[in-house]
């Protein structure tokens, strides 16, 4: 039936097939993501704004510098915690797409180890996140106060850290939502659930949620630590 | 539910030609992930370097995050796979987004032009050096205080 439809795409309107082939859920899950890609680039646009507006702005690489257990003095090391960031999300991301594909297969042993990957993979994250907010913290940062100079030496404003905070605060906590939509994704695969029902589309919708949170961390992490 | 069974003959793949695509992405996305770190390093790194060779790096690091959008969105959301219509009531309103960046971005530019040529205090302002890292934060908290 498939292939009929790919080869007569004047007749998707016609009635008697889905003119999008999937189901209601996914497609719903796809019209919140885009309005979430919405609130998020309203979000990001708001720094460019902003960073285009003032005069000085803070390097980057001297602010993110620190990663744990650096030694006391040793020279600054820019770029490379949030790598490591960056890395965990992308594998978390591919521990996804595995977990959706092994539930095309309807292979629960599959979906539920790549599940359980894919959490870690976000708490992982998001350990890293709360030590480089405290990190942070210690240094002075935080919401209406930033220690920072501009990258020239002059005072720079607090815009810095209140978007740096706000932003990937906010995106810190759709990561959170989404550890704990797969959390839920998991006890029901181990109770059965989607045996069942007698497919993992449900999987699908959770993953399209997360590799969601993969893309607006590439957005985030270009914004604030590379340019 | 008849999706499923589907998905993968849909495509014309076999369940292992998936795997392989999602490993190759993976490659490409950790590929274009570390292209993009050498950039904001070498950025970092080189003193001498000019503004417009700055703003070409920063060009070069944006086009490279669009790449990794698509292929996340493309792949790993499967929306490249998906049938023409859906793509569509997708991509299209995100095209919103090009008139959102350019029009803000001038916006913010014109006040920035604007402050700087209109208001000697701002101007003044942003030439005066911040004091050495340590002391600012008690006095910013003074400030506060006294606020």
């Amino acid at each position: 039936m498939t292939t009929t439809t790919a080869t007569t795409p004047a007749k998707y309107w016609n009635g008697g097939k889905s003119p999008f082939n999937v189901e209601y859920g996914k497609l719903m899950m796809w019209y919140f993501l885009m309005s979430d890609a919405f609130t998020f680039g309203a979000f990001l646009i708001s720094y460019g704004t902003t960073r285009f507006a003032t005069t000085g702005w803070p390097n980057a690489n001297e602010v993110f510098s620190s990663y744990p257990f650096k030694p006391e003095g040793s020279s600054p090391a820019p770029l490379i915690f949030v790598s490591i960031m960056t890395f965990i999300l992308i594998i978390s991301s591919v521990t996804m797409v595995l977990a959706v594909h092994a539930g095309h297969n309807m292979d629960k042993k599959g979906v539920v180890k790549y599940l359980i990957l894919t959490i870690l993979g976000g708490l992982a994250f998001l350990g890293c996140q709360a030590w480089e907010w405290t990190h942070l913290f210690h240094e002075g940062a935080w919401w209406g106060r930033n220690p920072f100079p501009n990258s020239d030496g002059t005072i720079s404003t607090t815009n810095f850290t209140n978007f740096f905070f706000t932003i990937t605060g906010f995106h810190g906590f759709h990561v959170f939502s989404g550890v704990v939509i797969n959390v839920v994704m998991l006890i029901m695969a181990l109770f059965n659930k989607f045996e069942q029902r007698g497919h993992y589309l449900m999987i699908e919708k959770a993953g399209l949620y997360w590799h969601f949170v993969d893309l607006v961390w590439v957005f985030v992490f270009t914004c604030f630590y590379l340019i | 539910m008849e999706h499923t069974a589907k998905a993968a003959l849909e495509h014309g793949h076999k369940p292992d030609a998936t795997v392989k695509e999602i490993w190759k992405v993976t490659g490409i996305l950790t590929v274009l992930t570390i292209i993009e770190l050498v950039l904001g390093y070498w950025m970092y790194a080189s003193k001498e370097m000019g503004d417009t060779s700055k703003h070409f790096i920063k060009g070069a690091i944006i086009i490279l995050m669009m790449a990794k959008a698509f292929y996340i969105v493309g792949y790993f959301m499967h929306l490249k796979h998906e049938l023409r219509n859906l793509i569509m009531t997708i991509v299209v309103p995100l095209i919103l987004f090009v008139w959102f960046i350019i029009a803000f971005l001038y916006e913010g530019n014109s006040y920035h032009n604007l402050k700087n040529e209109y208001n000697g205090y701002y101007k003044e302002r942003n030439e005066q050096k911040m004091e050495k890292k340590e002391e600012p934060k008690e006095e910013h908290k003074e400030q506060k205080k006294m606020d």
